[in-house]
C-alpha cells in the first residue's frame, strides 16, 4: 500500500458537494430544507459566512431560486440544492435563468417519488425532469457523480460549465450518495480525475453584473435584444432562441464526459450512471472474474446526451443492459441511438432498494 | 436634498407610456423619478426590479439598471441583488396581483428586513389580463371572475408587511403630492421598506365599480386603512445583521475532511455486511461510525448508511455498515452477514433483512430479542460481567466492542483509536470506559 493510499477520509456526498462548491468559488447559496438534500444546505449556510459569502434559507424553493438568480445578476457565484419536490418549485425560475443566461448550479438529491413518495429512499427518477423542467424545453447540462470523490470534482466542474455556458447546470445525485458516509482515499478527493479541461471563457458574451459606475444593464425574462430590452421582432426572437439552444447542443462534445470500460470481443454493453453505475462496476468485475467478456459505460454528462461517446462503444455490441432506479428514463434515450439489431434490456427498480450487482448479473445471464 | 445628477430618470425616448388613459402608473413612475433626482443617485446605483402585470412594463422607462422577472417573485430577485451588492439601491415595482401570488415572499422579506424598497401599484384588480379580482379587490366588487360580487376579505398589504416586522411601512395614493418625498424616506431607511400606493385602473376596475378618486378615498376611510407612515423601526436590516454574522463566522475554521491514517492492519479477505438495529437514543448510528472508522484505520474500505424515522427521537434506528478489503461499490444490504439486534423497534424494522439471512450468517441479540424468524445462526450478545451497569445507557458502544472481539475483522485497538479520533472529548471518555470492560 502506498503512503498516499494510507490516508483516508470518512465523508458523505453532502459534504463532498459542499466542499466542491466552496472550492469552485461559490459565494452565494439559498435553499430550503428537504431530505435528502438538507446536509448540503447546512454545510453551505455554516461555511459561506466564514469566507465572506452569503448563505440563506429561503421561505420556499421558489424564493431560494429567486434569490440565487438576483444575486447572480449582481455578480455572485450561486448554488442551490434540493430534491424532486423542490425541483417542482424551482422549475419556473429555471426557465428565467435560461432566458437571462445566468450561471446557476443546482444539485438534485433524488428520492423515490412521485410526490412525497417513499421519503426517503434513493431513486433516479428525475433524470428527465431535470432536462425538461423549463417551458420551451431549452437544453440544460446535467452531470451525475457515482461516488463521493466524483461528487466533489463534478460539482467543481459544474461551476465551470455554468460560467462558460451561462446556464443552469444540474448535479444529479441521490439519497444514497448524499447521505451515506464512506471511506475514501484523501488523494482521490484532492486529485482531479483526468477529464478534458473546460475553457474559462464564456461561449457568448460574459455576464456583466450590475455595478455602480458600470454600464447600464437590463435583465429580463421576456424575449429581448442584445441590450436586454424586450422585443417583439420575430427575427430577433428566433435568433435568440436558436442561440440558447445551440450554445449547448452544438458543444455537446465539449460537455460529454463518460468512462468507457470496453472489453475486446464483448457482445454486451452495460450503460449506467449515478449510484447504479457502482453496482454495474461490481457486476462487471464479477462477470469478468467468471470469464465473461462484457463492456461498461458510465455516463457522467447525462445531458446533453453524449451521443458520439455512446455510439463509439457500440462496435460488436448485440445487447445493451441499462440499470437505473426508474422505469427506464435513460434507456429510451439510448434507444434513439441504436438500431433494431441491438437488444435493449432495462434493469429497473422503484422499490426503495438500490439495484444490486446480482440483479445486473442476472440480466446479463438473461 | 442631494445635488441632482439628472433632471429625470425617465428614458424619455421610450415615452409616451403604454398605460391606458387615466391609469395612475405613470404618476407613480414620475414620483419615483423625482425621488431619485432628490437623492442625487447615479443611474448605475439603482436597480429597478419589476414584477408582472402592467407595472411590469415599467423597466424600459428608466435609465437605471433593471430586472424583469416572474410573477410575484420580484422581491426575491431584489433581495438577492441587494445581498450581493449592498451599495446598490434596489426598488421593486409590483402590483396587488404580485403581492397576492408572491405574498409569501412579501411577508418573509418584511420578516428578514432585507433592505429593498417595495412600491406596490395597488389598483384592486388584474389590469393586464382583463380586470380579474385580486387579493385587494374590495367586497362586493364586480370583476370578470366575481360576476356576482366579490366575497373575499381584501388583503391589507401595508398592514401585512407591518405586522411581519417590515422596517418602514407606509400607505399612499398615486395622487399624493408628497409621494416623491415618501419614496425618498423609504429608500433612505436601512431595512425593508414598503409603500402601498393606491391607484385607479381606468380600463377595468373604475368603470365596472364606479370607483373614482373620491370613492377610493372614501373606501380607505371605511376600511380604516389609514394613509401615511404606519411603521418606522430601527431594527437592523438583514444586510447589517449578516455583516455581524460574517465577522463572527470568519473567526472559525472552514470545513475540511477528517483524515484517518491506516496505522492498523487487517487480513479480512471478503466484504462483511453488518446491520445494527436498535431504537432512537441508543446511539446506534454513532456505533456504526465507530465500526466503520475502526475498519478504515485498519486499511479496510467502508460505507455506513443510516435509517431512522423522521421523528428522530422515537422508533427504530438502524446502521448498515459494509466493511471490505476493496473499495465498496454496492453499499446496500439485502442480506447481512451479521445483524445485531439491540431493541425491539430495530428488530421489527430489519425483519425482512434477517429473514433473508442464511445458516452461515449470524444474528446477535440482546436480552429478550432472540427467537428471530430466520435461518441464521442466533447467539446472545454477551457483554463482560463488569459491563452490566453500562448496558442500559451504552448498549451500542458495547455492541461495537463485542462485535470487534467476536468477529475479529480488525484489531480492538483500532476501535479504541476510532473513539479517540472521531468522537468529542466527553463521549470519548465514556466510550473508552465502556470498551475497557473487554480488556
Amino acid at each position: 500500500m502506498s503512503i498516499e493510499n494510507q490516508r483516508r477520509e470518512m465523508v458523505d456526498g453532502a459534504a463532498a458537494i459542499a466542499r466542491g462548491a466552496l472550492d469552485a468559488g461559490c459565494n452565494y447559496y439559498a435553499g430550503y430544507p428537504i431530505t435528502p438534500a438538507s446536509g448540503i444546505l447546512t454545510h453551505m449556510l455554516r461555511e459561506l459566512p466564514k469566507v465572506g459569502g452569503i448563505g440563506l434559507q429561503g421561505e420556499d424553493e421558489i424564493s431560494s431560486m429567486g434569490h440565487c438568480i438576483g444575486a447572480a445578476t449582481a455578480g455572485a457565484t450561486v448554488f442551490t440544492a434540493s430534491s424532486g419536490p423542490g425541483l417542482s418549485l424551482y422549475s419556473e425560475n429555471i426557465g428565467l435563468a435560461i432566458m437571462m443566461e445566468v450561471p446557476l448550479v443546482i444539485a438534485i438529491s433524488q428520492r423515490l417519488g412521485p410526490s412525497t413518495g417513499a421519503a426517503t429512499a434513493s431513486a433516479q427518477g428525475d433524470i428527465q425532469f431535470m432536462r425538461w423542467c423549463n417551458s420551451g424545453g431549452y437544453p440544460v447540462i446535467v452531470l451525475s457523480p457515482t461516488n463521493i470523490p466524483e461528487s466533489y470534482h463534478l460539482t467543481k466542474r459544474a461551476f465551470k460549465l455554468a460560467k462558460r455556458f451561462r446556464s443552469p447546470v444540474f448535479i444529479a445525485t441521490d439519497k444514497e450518495t448524499v447521505m451515506t458516509t464512506e471511506s475514501v482515499s484523501e488523494a482521490e478527493m484532492i486529485n482531479t480525475p483526468v477529464w478534458p479541461e473546460i475553457p474559462d471563457e464564456p461561449v457568448g458574451k460574459p455576464l456583466d453584473p450590475y455595478q455602480i459606475n458600470g454600464s447600464i444593464h437590463h435583465y429580463t425574462g421576456s424575449s429581448h435584444n442584445e441590450e436586454g430590452h424586450i422585443t417583439k421582432d420575430p427575427d430577433i426572437i428566433a435568433e435568440f432562441n436558436e442561440r440558447l439552444k445551440n450554445k449547448i447542443e452544438s458543444r455537446v462534445d465539449e460537455i460529454s464526459l463518460v468512462n468507457a470500460d470496453l472489453q475486446d470481443g464483448a457482445g454486451t454493453l452495460i450503460i449506467s450512471y449515478g449510484v447504479s453505475a457502482r453496482s454495474m462496476e461490481a457486476a462487471v468485475n464479477h462477470l469478468r472474474d467468471q470469464g465473461e467478456k462484457v463492456s461498461a459505460l458510465t455516463v457522467y454528462s447525462l445531458w446533453p446526451i453524449p451521443e458520439k461517446k455512446i455510439k463509439n462503444c457500440l462496435k460488436g455490441i448485440k445487447r445493451i443492459i441499462i440499470p437505473e432506479m426508474n422505469h427506464g428514463q435513460y434507456r429510451h434515450e439510448i434507444e434513439r441511438l441504436t438500431n433494431d439489431e441491438i437488444e435493449l434490456v432495462g434493469v429497473n427498480k422503484v422499490d426503495t432498494f438500490l439495484i444490486t450487482p446480482e440483479e445486473i448479473m442476472a440480466a446479463y445471464h438473461g | 436634498m442631494a445635488e441632482p445628477i439628472l433632471d429625470t430618470y425617465i428614458a424619455e425616448e421610450n415615452l409616451p407610456y403604454e398605460f391606458c388613459p387615466g391609469c395612475s402608473h405613470g404618476k407613480v413612475l414620475g414620483a419615483l423619478s423625482n425621488s431619485l433626482k432628490q437623492q442625487g443617485l447615479d443611474p448605475t446605483e439603482v436597480v429597478i426590479v419589476t414584477d408582472i402585470g402592467c407595472v411590469g412594463l415599467s423597466d424600459k422607462y428608466f435609465v437605471t439598471h433593471a430586472f424583469h422577472g416572474l410573477h410575484g417573485r420580484a422581491i426575491t430577485y431584489a433581495s438577492g441583488i441587494k445581498m450581493q451588492n449592498p451599495d446598490l439601491k434596489v426598488v421593486v415595482l409590483i402590483g396587488d396581483g404580485g403581492c397576492g401570488i408572491g405574498g409569501h415572499h412579501l411577508l418573509n422579506a418584511a420578516r428578514m428586513n432585507t433592505d429593498v424598497n417595495v412600491l406596490v401599484f395597488n389598483n384592486f384588480n388584474f389590469g393586464m389580463t382583463g380586470g380579474q379580482h385580486s387579493v385587494t379587490t374590495p367586497f362586493d366588487s364586480i370583476t370578470p371572475t366575481t360576476s356576482f360580487g366579490s366575497t373575499d376579505a381584501p388583503m391589507d398589504i401595508a398592514g401585512t408587511a407591518k405586522v411581519n416586522g417590515g422596517g418602514f411601512i407606509a400607505r399612499a395614493t398615486a395622487f399624493d403630492k408628497d409621494l416623491p418625498e415618501m419614496i425618498t424616506k423609504a429608500m433612505n431607511h436601512d431595512g425593508f421598506a414598503l409603500i402601498d400606493i393606491w391607484e385607479l385602473c381606468t380600463a377595468y376596475y373604475v368603470v365596472r365599480n364606479d370607483f373614482g378618486r373620491k370613492e377610493m378615498m372614501g373606501y380607505m376611510d371605511n376600511m380604516k386603512m389609514e394613509s401615511g407612515i404606519l411603521q418606522e423601526t430601527e431594527r437592523p436590516s438583514f444586510q447589517t445583521s449578516y455583516k455581524h454574522i460574517q465577522e463572527q463566522a470568519s473567526q472559525q475554521k472552514t470545513m475540511s475532511g477528517l483524515v484517518l491514517e491506516t496505522n492498523f492492519t487487517s487480513d479480512l479477505d471478503r466484504p462483511v455486511r453488518i446491520v445494527l438495529a436498535g431504537s432512537a437514543g441508543q446511539k446506534v448510528v454513532s456505533a456504526g461510525n465507530l465500526l466503520a472508522s475502526a475498519a478504515t484505520l485498519s486499511g479496510l474500505w467502508t460505507s455506513r448508511r443510516a435509517d431512522f424515522p423522521i421523528t428522530i427521537q422515537t422508533g427504530f434506528s438502524v446502521a448498515e455498515i459494509v466493511i471490505s478489503p476493496e473499495p465498496v461499490l454496492y453499499s446496500g444490504i439485502v442480506k447481512p452477514d451479521v445483524a445485531a439486534l439491540i431493541a425491539t423497534e430495530g428488530k421489527a424494522k430489519i425483519a425482512r433483512l434477517t429473514k433473508a439471512m442464511e445458516a452461515s450468517d449470524t444474528i446477535y441479540f440482546a436480552d429478550g430479542l432472540g427467537d428471530v424468524d430466520s435461518p441464521a445462526n442466533q447467539l446472545p450478545l454477551e457483554f463482560p460481567e463488569s459491563a452490566k451497569k453500562d448496558v442500559r445507557k451504552n448498549i451500542s458502544a458495547l455492541t461495537a466492542g463485542f462485535l470487534t472481539k467476536e468477529l475479529n475483522l480488525f484489531p480492538f485497538e483500532a476501535l479504541k483509536e476510532a473513539v479517540r479520533q472521531i468522537q468529542k472529548p466527553k463521549i470519548t471518555e465514556i466510550n473508552l470506559g465502556v470498551l475497557a470492560h473487554f480488556e
